[in-house]
């Protein structure tokens, strides 16, 4: 295989890797917010305990997700010289601004939220909570502002040639906010809120569909529901309007999400399908002129289709795209319609006996990962054979002194350490899912040691 | 210009104050991994662990912060340096990530065996990332050859000359005389006892390593000091260096351990001084032919670029300061039983 591929593999695993674990931490940074407000609000110690049980947890995400994190950020420089040199000026003051601005605040405050509780009062605590949840949002808004530039480029310019030729910032605050970026970033963190509530829901449906710590199980779940709900409508919105920046912006890659090749004929919606590339066409169950009527109101209209682009400059995995992004809706849909009927049944008052659902939220955890990995790689594949879209070819951005055999060592070395980190993680995880609250109980009992038990 | 001063030597200043900070920083955290098995007894490791608990993380965003600045402000430095150091880099990454995740998961099973395999991870790992350190500083303080394209031209494994290693190894026995102190600051009893004995074999180990490079340097690339021999009033950086390092054992005899901890930290800032010094105005020299050197003029980004970075530092800078101050305000003094999470 050739350096190109290996390296583009490589990036997409240790990134995809990675992208496991800070919607974790924001979704969970916005829940543990929730819950230790409520505690300062009410003094109930249910609140307490819940809120220590998911900062163990957020403590195992945060450093999973930080070891995997400080990878990416030298990889640009590792495999992608020129793409480097290219959008140094751009990027890199992204990517600066995000180690001082968001990561400094998320990581320093993280040492009082986990060794803290004796050395701060409760407010404090509660202080640092909330400035680890917005260092991990901020995080997010410069990575998404640094992606979104690639995806649709503004505020720059273009200087020298060949191999010297890269972008400088003539406008910062239109490259900070370039077409995609704001619609981008609220994605992705909608998404990001839904992982978080869903990790909370799934344990907490676990424990209900066990019957075990009803009494913090129970509002738990209540909580993780209420966001979890609201955020999954929302997505519905957010989601339409990256899909029109999309259409917008980059017409290449929306065509090849709904595999529509003719630009003269209206555009039809999937529901699922197969992309056949060389016979340029797509079958499956669909609304005929569906994306039309998304993108114009109308039925009829005309889109742009894959035959208008070059081949050398079509996303050359179209299939890959198409199925990406019906992944994305189909578990959107899903989260949906799960968190509505959990709502139309806790208003009836019946939720927590239906086991079988219980157990279905239990697996639940798994719909957004899914989501929110394959949003990204249609974003990302969708994009190609860009890495600056319309500017720089993916090609042509790598570093010209790595050579294959050294991208295949760096390959197996982050499967294998990925690997044992995952099962690492599940492993640890499950214990301390099947440990339960005994801990923070137990702990609460020995700070009164006079009480009677 | 800011002050008289050019933005891309502001830039070259702030990137270096930066470095300086992570290696003052996180070089106590790696410093205590790497003398972690000296400690025997696991009430020991634990209050090791505990003492840097709370705030390695933060002193580890001081790498992704110089990574950053290094992006932002001179992006060829950047992509060349990290793709000429791939294969050595990448096992750098992968002690990064080893590090982090040992000091996370070693108290999450009481058994011992768990308990030992991530004591040896962690310790390691911890070894590794500074060698590794040392042995990149090494490298880029001596150059090495690059093309027309300012990307590395020539073999990896080069880097592994005599004098890296010799920085490699005296990073390593810094960071352990470091490490040592900073742990002495936080325990008390037989655990501070035993710190006090190690923090005074690892001055030796450091000053003995340092002596050595120092001879080599002098002795095989005496180029390596032009700078400070043609500027005389230079001197004073090796004068407040050697005060520094010789302050260090008068302070331990003394007790004065905060001050012990203030003259390593100097120690190590005025080292990175020293190579900054002969290293501008290039970033990365290239020993094929100068002209292919990377500079801070021809590596940096452009004006404008320069510019708003110097205003997200001023911004930024103080915002750090005072989470970190903070921190270390709250976690100060000696770790109790109480103190006890990892």
């Amino acid at each position: 295989m050739d350096v190109e591929i290996l390296a583009r593999i490589q990036f997409a695993f240790t990134i995809a890797f990675h992208y496991i674990y800070p919607p974790l931490s924001i979704g969970l940074g916005l829940i543990l917010a929730i819950m230790e407000g409520m505690y300062l609000r009410t003094g109930n110690i249910i609140y307490e305990q819940m809120t220590k049980y998911w900062l163990k947890i957020f403590a195992l995400i945060y450093g999973i997700g930080v070891a995997t994190g400080i990878i990416m950020e030298f990889e640009f420089g590792t495999n992608w010289a020129t793409y480097s040199k290219y959008v140094g000026d751009i990027f890199g003051s992204a990517l600066a601004a995000e180690g001082i601005f968001a990561f400094a605040l998320e990581s320093i405050f993280l040492g009082i939220l986990l060794f803290g509780w004796n050395r701060v009062g409760p407010k404090v605590h509660f202080f640092s909570t909330v400035m680890v949840f917005f260092g991990s949002m901020f995080s997010a808004v410069w990575i998404v502002v640094a992606n979104s530039w690639q995806q649709t480029p503004a505020g720059f310019r273009v200087v020298g040639e060949g191999m010297n030729a890269r972008a400088e910032v003539t406008d910062f605050w239109a490259m900070v906010f370039n077409p995609s970026s704001v619609d981008r970033l609220v994605h992705v963190l909608v998404g990001a809120f839904l992982a978080g509530a869903f990790l909370v829901l799934s344990i907490n449906a676990w424990y209900i569909y066990k019957g075990k710590h009803l009494h913090i199980a129970k509002p738990s779940f209540k909580i993780a529901l209420v966001v979890a709900t609201f955020f999954s409508l929302s997505q519905l919105y957010f989601g339409d309007r990256s899909a029109d920046g999309v259409a917008k912006y980059q017409p290449a890659k929306l065509a090849a999400m709904e595999g529509h090749f003719d630009s003269s004929a209206k555009a039809d919606m999937y529901l699922m399908g197969w992309v056949n590339k060389k016979d340029e066409t797509t079958s499956g169950i669909k609304i005929p002129g569906g994306l039309s009527f998304l993108i114009y109101g109308n039925f009829n209209a005309p889109v742009k289709g894959l035959k208008s682009f070059k081949p050398e400059e079509r996303p050359s995995q179209v299939n890959a795209v198409f199925q990406f992004y019906h992944m994305m809706i189909a578990t959107g849909m899903m989260m949906i319609f799960l968190t509505l009927y959990a709502c139309w049944l806790l208003k009836k008052g019946t939720l927590f006996d239906k086991k079988w659902l219980m157990l279905i939220f239990a697996w639940s955890v798994i719909l957004p990962q899914i989501a929110n990995e394959a949003g990204w790689f249609t974003a990302e594949m969708g994009r190609q054979p860009w890495v600056v879209y319309g500017l720089l070819k993916t090609s042509d951005a790598l570093s010209k002194t790595v050579k294959a055999n050294e991208v295949l060592f760096s390959l197996i070395l982050f499967a294998a350490v990925y690997t044992l980190l995952f099962v690492l993680f599940i492993y640890l995880l499950n214990k301390k899912v099947r440990h339960g609250f005994e801990e923070e109980i137990a702990a609460k009992e020995d700070e009164n040691p006079l009480q009677i038990k | 210009m800011f002050l008289g001063i050019d933005y891309n030597v502001w830039w070259f200043l702030i990137f270096g104050a930066v470095i300086t900070g992570y290696a003052v920083l996180d070089g106590f955290d790696l410093g205590a991994g790497a003398l972690h098995l000296f400690l025997k007894k696991e009430n020991s490791r634990r209050v090791a662990l505990n003492a840097i608990g709370p705030v390695w993380d933060g002193n580890e965003v001081w790498l992704v912060i110089g990574g950053g600045a290094l992006f932002a402000g001179f992006p060829v430095a950047y992509a060349a340096i990290f793709s000429a150091f791939y294969v050595p880099f990448m096992v750098f990454l992968v002690g990064l990530i080893w590090r982090g995740v040992a000091i996370e998961f070693r108290s999450k099973e009481p058994g011992i065996l768990w308990r030992l395999t991530w004591d040896i991870v962690y310790s390691f790992s911890s070894i590794v990332i500074a060698l590794s350190l040392g042995l990149m500083l090494g490298n880029i303080a001596m150059g090495m050859p690059l093309n027309q394209n300012k990307e590395f031209e020539g073999n990896w494994l080069s880097f592994f000359n005599p004098f890296a290693i010799m920085v490699a190894i005296t990073t390593l026995a810094l960071f352990m005389m470091h490490g040592a102190i900073y742990l002495i600051m936080k325990t008390e009893n037989r655990l501070y006892t035993k710190l006090i004995l190690l923090a005074k074999n690892f001055t030796i180990f450091f000053v003995i390593s340092f002596g050595v490079t120092t001879l080599y340097t002098l002795l095989y690339i005496p180029h390596m000091s032009d700078k400070i021999r043609s500027n005389p009033q230079l001197f004073i950086l090796p004068l407040i260096m050697i005060l520094a390092i010789a302050n260090i054992p008068r302070q331990l005899k003394k007790r004065k351990y905060r001050f012990a901890f203030i003259s390593s930290a100097v120690t190590i800032a005025s080292l990175l001084a020293m190579v900054a010094i002969e290293v501008f105005p290039n970033l990365l020299y290239a020993t094929n032919n100068a002209a292919n050197s990377i500079t801070v003029q021809n590596g940096a980004s452009s004006p404008g670029t320069m510019k708003t970075l110097l205003i997200i530092a001023l911004i930024g800078a103080p915002l750090v300061a005072i989470y970190t101050g903070f921190v270390f305000w709250t976690f100060r003094g000696k770790v109790k039983s109480e103190d006890l999470i990892l």
